[in-house]
């Protein structure tokens, strides 16, 4: 289309950098909280419904409070309790991780849904915006670069829990958990013990992602908000290799190529968009196919996790 | 799973869509006549306050409840399933409804089941699916909805700046090109400068990509947006902080944005007091009713505060030309956005033209974007 051209190319361009930084944030977070959860050995499938509840409940406490931060805190302390709830029923002997998760997610995006009913009109306070485009004048760089302090605070966040995992003695002991649980025990280590904090921090990452759609973007509660976030960024922790650097990279890479479909569809390229849409998924599924083997297991995969098992 | 069922709904839609064309066809079946206050039965497949197609039942079930002074029963969030049948019955059984409005496309075949079963009671479903050799107690109804974004679109044209407005469709099917022609059309009746942009996000209503396309016509220039999503409200809100004016789909959407709000496009399904009066009574009803303002089944929402009073009439006496079936929607001579002429010179398409309608492949010229479906 006449449209195309040089402008065309880089509005592309600027719409998808837009929408990474803006789409991003949920996958981020609830990848950094999974990354953990699955270094003390535990998988959290639940996150999905955690997400929605700590959507729903930092909906419910701007709108009470009127602050959204305090918004952020309440989702944060809700889906630490989910992920409390999770731990302590897999602490059950013979109580399978995986199937705990699953019901989670189910249970936990209904009971969102069903308390969720009276959130569904008001308008609570929104997140505040960063304009880190404030030194252009063109107004569509200015938007692509408006972010959310959440989306610094999880870019500061992964290297800082990489640092914790490697340097301080409770990241010791929670690696020690997550790879054998048989040398913890032998330490004396409490392994439910670390491995409930664990999820419960993994928890309170998913809430936050749940707030920051609620509450910066898209920015309203609606029943079907999440649309499967806390799901792929189980995924994207494989993916990321259990790296909370690679994370942010993962969230940021997923996110750029969900916003594919409508950037080229606004320039007019509206040919194939579902096969853009597919995008995000298909590039998953190749990257995780060309660093997988059948020799050795998935480096930096703690081998307490029972997929490794 | 709200995706699943709402795919189902339109699905039975368009695997239908020819029957469309069958125009009304009238029943005065042999049935008693209810002298009490009736009890009418409303249900939803999601909840009823969605700023979307079920809140635009609810708010028709209020106004049929006080027009018929029917007593009102509802039912939220009933599954396409097996599960509306049970629905049905309990409110046919321990209620004692006498006319029912399940309101989801995908619940038509049970609702064809259940009408054998009950035939005293009157089943009124939003669809357009009825055809002959179907009980005589069922009435399927449906809006022409590119009438009100024809409306929504001469108040586009008249009020964007950068001549750019921008059109967010969940999926490539004919009535959403059609609401998008209807959009474009007016939007250059009024001002041919008007180039209209269309995203299909691809999902039925999904906050993330919704808010997505918003976010990216307006990069594009687009100060004017409509959404014919699901639940527009992610749409509208998006559209309101980003400064530019939205119009809305379904139902009313002002409150949510109160600076930019032009109008919307809605259902006037409280057309379906008709029935419940026509059944109380015992008069004569259409089977099949398909129509736009000139039958009643659309409106328009109340005017934003943003819009002036040359625009406010420029709208209502495109809806009055609507009703009174001066104004046709398609009309020679008429190009697609490929250089293909659509109709001739002179060459006019009757409003009610189910026929047309469904077939439409095309977006009209002005309208950036293609649907892909094949051209005959």
């Amino acid at each position: 289309m006449s449209v195309g051209g040089d402008i065309g190319v880089w509005s592309v361009l600027l719409a998808i950098v837009g929408s990474a930084l803006r789409v991003s944030t949920p996958y981020l977070f609830v990848s950094l909280g999974e990354t953990l959860t699955e270094k003390s050995g535990r998988i959290n499938l639940g996150l999905e419904g955690t997400l929605m509840m700590g959507a729903m409940s930092g909906y419910a406490v701007a709108l009470g409070t009127g602050s959204p931060w305090l918004g952020v805190l309440g989702a944060g302390v809700t889906g630490a309790a989910f992920g409390l709830l999770h731990a302590g029923l897999c602490s059950l002997p013979r109580v399978n991780d995986i199937a705990v998760g699953i019901a989670l997610f189910i249970f936990g995006t209904g009971f969102a849904v069903y308390l969720g009913k009276p959130l569904v009109h008001p308008v609570a306070p929104r997140l505040p915006d960063i304009d880190l485009g404030f030194w252009s004048s063109l107004p569509s760089l200015r938007a692509a670069l408006q972010v959310n302090a959440l989306l610094i605070i999880g870019i500061l966040l992964a290297p800082a829990m990489l640092w914790i995992l490697h340097n301080t003695r409770w990241g010791l002991k929670l690696r020690t958990v997550g790879d054998s649980a048989d040398a913890a025990r032998a330490l004396g280590y409490s392994i439910n013990g670390v491995r409930a904090t664990a999820t419960a921090i993994g928890g309170f990452f998913a809430g936050v992602g749940g707030a920051f759609l609620s509450l910066y973007y898209p920015g309203a509660w609606t029943e079907n908000l999440s649309s499967g976030q806390g799901l792929m960024a189980v995924t994207l922790v494989i993916f990321a290799r259990w790296n909370p650097i690679n994370c942010v990279f993962a969230a940021l890479l997923f996110g750029g190529a969900s916003a594919l479909g409508p950037a080229l569809q606004a320039v007019g390229i509206t040919s194939n968009y579902y096969l853009y849409g597919a995008a995000p998924y298909v590039l998953t599924l190749v990257l995780l196919i060309r660093t997988s083997s059948t020799k050795h297991r998935l480096f930096g995969a703690p081998s307490e996790l029972s997929i490794n098992k | 799973m709200t995706k699943q069922h709402n795919r189902t709904r339109r699905q039975i839609l368009i695997g239908s869509g020819s029957l469309m064309a069958a125009g009304s066809f009238l029943a005065a079946a042999p049935r008693p006549v209810f002298a009490t206050p009736m009890t009418v039965g409303f249900i939803y497949e999601g909840s009823k306050d969605d700023f979307g197609w079920n809140q635009s039942h609810a708010v028709g079930a209020r106004k049929i409840a006080k027009e018929t002074g029917a007593k009102l029963v509802e039912q939220e969030k009933v599954p396409e399933t097996a599960d509306v049948e049970r629905v049905m019955e309990s409110m046919i059984q321990l209620d004692g409804a006498q006319v029912l409005f399940p309101t989801s496309f995908g619940y038509w075949p049970f609702i064809l089941k259940l009408a054998a079963k009950y035939p005293k009671v009157l089943f009124v479903h939003a669809g357009g699916l009825w055809k002959q050799g179907d009980p005589a107690n069922v009435i399927s109804y449906r809006g022409y909805m590119e009438e009100p974004h024809y409306c929504c679109g001469i108040a586009a044209g008249m009020m964007t700046k950068t001549n750019k407005i921008g059109f967010v469709g969940p999926k490539p099917l004919y009535f959403i090109f059609n609401n998008c022609n209807g959009f474009t059309l007016g939007a250059r009746s009024v001002n041919p400068k008007v180039t209209s942009l269309i995203i299909i996000t691809g999902d039925w209503a999904n906050p993330v990509k919704d808010a997505d396309a918003v976010n990216n016509l307006v990069d594009q220039g687009c100060d004017v947006i409509i959404s014919d999503s699901d639940a527009p409200k992610v749409s509208i809100e998006t559209a309101e902080r980003r400064g530019v004016h939205s119009c809305g789909y379904h139902t009313d959407l002002s409150s949510l944005a109160p600076k930019g709000f032009v109008t919307g496009a809605e259902w006037n399904w409280a057309k379906g007091a008709d029935f419940v009066k026509a059944w109380q009574t015992g008069g004569k009803y259409p089977n099949l009713l398909i129509g736009g303002f000139k039958q009643d089944l659309v409106a328009i929402s109340p005017f934003g505060r943003s819009v002036p009073d040359a625009v406010k009439s420029a709208v209502l006496k495109a809806r009055d030309g609507f009703t009174n079936d001066t104004l046709k929607l398609y009309h020679g001579p008429l190009k697609d956005n490929e250089d293909h002429l659509v109709l001739k010179e002179g060459e006019v398409i009757a409003n009610d033209d189910s026929a047309f309608k469904t077939k439409v492949n095309f977006l009209v010229e002005g309208t950036q974007g293609q649907t892909g479906l094949k051209k005959q």
